[in-house]
């Protein structure tokens, strides 16, 4: 008990001491820290108990695969969209209606890594209608619709090797884009030496049109591009918005140890795509379709099981076969990472990670050397333009590694660096750098509340950096990827928080909160529920057997299952629990979880109706009950199923409320 | 030193109870300017037609509406049977009766406005110490509520 007291009263002197240090640090010279005084710092992220953020924050989860929302500036969690990987917190992927969802041609993958989430716009603005983002690994976009914050649909894209240049949109939607990373053989399956690289791979740009009705996706046309490796994309705004420009390295053309051949070259391309043309192309008929298998899942309804619809062709535009220009390389130091396009639309930003400076190509300057014809060499049927020709300017002393830019719409560029882990902000007028603070540790991405669009609203930045060290209480030999909050309304940018986040957050996206909160749902209605077994009158609660198939259509509401008696299943039965919940109150959620069930347990949103899929492998009485706290009587919210022998006659019957 | 480790707890309620206070008062010096009021703090009207919406007496033909009973009962079959029965207890009380000792407003109140009546109604309070479940509002709106009325009237008269 001494023993005890004494520590913490060390430990008390030493967190005196230290805060003492820190405030004498931080106080004593903000500028140097970049950290404005800590009282003014905790006043502009503190937002009091029971009001809302400014910016809602979407940040990828990277190898988590899901989609995680914050509010900003008060960088506190508020929820995580599963997407690309199973969620036994809610049964997405558990549930019988989300599985197709996770259907690929390579079969059903339960997890993959998410890398850049996108807001949908309208003129060059974020609009809030949906988010996409790409699944890196095993190349897919997905939809989230942001009535109900729920991934609704997910394309696959075929002849991709890592969708990493994924999934941007245009100004208004009008495409998706996905963008190969590896070039791989482009004929599906195609079984060929590795060494035949130059030959046989081919890279691959994916235009995936989005209906503006439904936000639904399809895979327009891909382009057939020589074998780099296609690492990010952004289309173009204002004048440019009939463009996107994607990143290129590995023009080298290697297919082993990439780190030392792929950086040989001391240029490598921004490909510049005029879409607008590419698909005025394909519509007269100019691309080819070949065959590819590839799934889209989706919802046919406002509910219900979510539908594999396997395609078998895809329309491709190759740059060899066609005349006609769509496309333009523009030579760009060294290996690029990013580019990213300033709100006017006119300056196209390369992040060079191995370069010593930031290029800006311009957009108009582009359209001068393609009118002069300032062509240098053509590859495949594409273009390469004269570097002097379309760079408008270089960013000197930029640091190691620069990686992302995004603006701020007064005139100034904010430059993510990597190897020496900070942020520059540098003038899009004398391309020179104003001001630079330090990134906790080592940063990928970064983000300015609408700082991708026309109209960036720059309140925050948001650093997305890689390792935690000691940055926070210590949690093993791997900890979770922190995040830094930047005020940058000011002259020079100041730290106001860091935060652990989700997964590995790669891109994340804000937007402003009064943009989407009036249009997000409360309750799934009962009146639109179309789920084909959805309980719509409590009356018909049944249960029903087909072969060895058994169909339970069961209503919740707080703070009982109907039925909660069921006898006459059998041991070799499938059954389907169909769970209605009931219930028309924002945020009443039902659960189930049946003991035993080798699935998952699935909670189910007011008005929802839900599908758990159980195998009962052993005889004996099965208790289930509800896993969401939902009611002063939740722990008796509960019920009981007779499980019987195969060959047993007890005879199926449900019951409730009668003994 | 012991004194000023309570000052923190004791504002709290000083606060507490002097912003209540002030709303309360505010809230009946609005309403003496319109109507008296009883014990409850509510209006006569409230009292007996339940606080809610439904803030005047509708106008009801003595014939019943059979096309009206048709949509209630629809709607009470969703979002009402899950928790009541006709005839006996369930997790709510039993409806055949309801419209015997309650007036239609009331019953379209406490449909509507649930949280609002089991809070502030004596007849709400004493039926959440009952049955200690809150009704939660179905999201039904107010045609709504009246053609539920309407299936409750017929299922009175004809049983
Ligand atoms: C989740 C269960 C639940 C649902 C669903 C529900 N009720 Fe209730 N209802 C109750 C409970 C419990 C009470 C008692 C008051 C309380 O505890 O909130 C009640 C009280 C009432 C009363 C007051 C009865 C009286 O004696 O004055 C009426 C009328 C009523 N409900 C009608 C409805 C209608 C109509 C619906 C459908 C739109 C409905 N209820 C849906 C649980 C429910
Ligand atoms: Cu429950």
């Amino acid at each position: 008990m001494k023993e005890q007291k004494s520590k913490t009263l060390r430990g008390f002197l030493f967190g005196a001491g230290f805060v003492a240090i820190a405030a004498f640090l931080f106080t004593g010279c903000p500028s140097q820290q970049g950290m404005m005084d800590t009282r003014e710092a905790a006043q502009k992220v503190y937002v009091a108990p029971g009001e809302h953020d400014e910016y809602y924050g979407f940040f990828s989860g990277g190898y988590s695969g899901q989609l995680s929302v914050w509010g900003l500036p008060s960088s506190r969690l508020l929820k995580v969209i599963p997407v690309f990987s199973q969620d036994p917190e809610s049964g997405y992927g558990y549930s019988e209606e989300t599985k197709p969802l996770f259907e690929t041609s390579y079969g059903f993958i339960p997890w993959d890594d998410s890398h850049h989430p996108h807001i949908s716009q309208t003129d060059g603005d974020a609009d809030g209608r949906w988010i996409f983002i790409n699944a890196n690994n095993t190349p897919r976009i997905a939809r989230i619709d942001l009535k109900t914050f729920e991934t609704k649909e997910i394309l696959e894209l075929p002849n991709t090797g890592g969708n990493h240049a994924s999934s941007f949109v245009t100004s208004n939607t009008e495409y998706v884009i996905g963008g190969t990373r590896f070039s791989i053989p482009y004929e599906a399956d195609l079984d060929v030496p590795i060494d035949s690289y130059s030959d046989e791979f081919r890279g691959a740009l994916s235009f995936v049109a989005v209906d503006q009705e439904t936000g639904m996706m399809d895979l327009d046309f891909q382009i057939v591009v020589p074998p780099y490796n296609y690492d990010l994309g952004r289309a173009g705004k204002g004048p440019s918005a009939d463009w996107v420009f994607f990143t290129t390295y590995n023009t080298e053309e290697a297919h082993t140890m990439l780190e030392v051949n792929a950086s040989r070259y001391d240029k490598d391309f921004i490909a510049a795509v005029n879409w607008r043309k590419a698909a005025e192309l394909v519509e007269q008929g100019h691309g080819r379709t070949v065959s590819a298998e590839y799934y889209h899942n989706y919802y046919e309804g406002n509910q219900g099981y979510a539908i594999n619809d396997i395609k078998d062709q895809v329309t491709i535009l190759d740059t060899r076969e066609i005349d006609e220009n769509f496309i333009y390389y523009l030579p760009t130091p060294k290996s690029p990472h990013g580019v990213d396009v300033d709100p006017t639309g006119e300056y196209i930003v390369g992040g060079g990670k191995l370069a010593t400076v930031i290029p800006v190509h311009s957009f108009s300057r582009m359209l001068e050397a393609i009118d002069n014809n300032e062509v240098e060499e053509v590859i495949d049927g594409i273009p390469v333009l004269n570097y002097d020709a379309t760079i408008a300017g270089e960013v000197e002393n930029p640091g190691l590694g620069p990686l992302h830019t995004e603006f701020d719409g007064r005139g100034y560029a904010y430059t993510s660096v990597y190897i020496s882990s900070e942020i520059v902000k540098w003038s899009l007028e004398t391309f020179e750098v104003v001001d630079r603070i330090d990134a906790y540790y080592s940063i990928g991405h970064l983000m300015i509340t609408g700082g991708d669009t026309k109209n960036p609203d720059a309140r925050y930045m948001v650093g997305l950096t890689k390792t935690a060290k000691d940055r926070y209480l210590p949690t093993g030999p791997k900890q979770n990827h922190p995040a830094q909050l930047y005020d940058i309304s000011g002259d020079r940018m100041e730290l106001l928080l860091d935060f652990p986040t989700i997964g590995e957050p790669h891109y994340a996206q804000a937007i402003r909160a009064d943009k989407i909160v009036d249009q997000v749902a409360q309750i799934y209605e009962m009146e639109e529920n179309d789920h084909p077994d959805a309980l719509l009158r409590i009356a018909d609660n049944r249960v029903e057997r087909d072969g060895n198939t058994v169909h339970v259509y069961m209503g919740s509401t707080r703070s009982h299952f109907r039925p909660d008696n069921i006898e006459g299943i059998r041991v070799g039965d499938t059954v389907y629990i169909h769970l209605t919940n009931l219930e028309q109150e924002w945020d009443v959620v039902h659960g189930i979880a049946v003991k035993g069930a080798n699935n998952a347990e699935i909670l189910v949103a007011p008005g929802q109706t839900k599908t758990l899929k159980w195998e009962p492998t052993r005889t004996g009485i099965y208790p289930f009950y509800c896993t969401a706290f939902c009611s002063a009587l939740h722990q008796e919210m509960q019920g009981y199923i007779r499980v019987s022998a195969e060959d047993s006659d007890v005879e199926l019957a449900w019951r409730t409320g009668t003994d | 030193m012991t004194f000023l480790k309570y000052i923190p707890k004791l504002i709290l309620p000083i606060v507490l109870l002097f912003s209540l206070q002030a709303c309360g008062e505010d809230d009946r010096s609005q309403r003496d300017d319109q109507e008296e009021t009883t014990e409850a703090g509510l209006t006569e009207f409230e009292l007996e037609h339940g606080i809610g919406p439904v803030t005047e007496r509708i106008e009801i033909d003595d014939e019943i509406d059979q096309e009206l009973v048709t949509k209630g009962r629809n709607i009470y079959e969703m979002k009402c049977e899950m928790c009541h029965n006709m005839e006996g207890r369930m997790v709510g009380p039993q409806l055949g009766d309801v419209m015997e000792h309650r007036s239609p407003e009331f019953v379209m109140n406490f449909i509507l406005n649930p949280s609002g009546m089991t809070r502030e109604h004596p007849v709400g309070q004493e039926l959440l110490q009952e049955y200690m479940t809150s009704m939660p509002f179905q999201n039904v709106k107010e045609d709504e509520a009246r053609a539920i009325v309407e299936f409750l009237r017929d299922y009175k008269r004809n049983n």
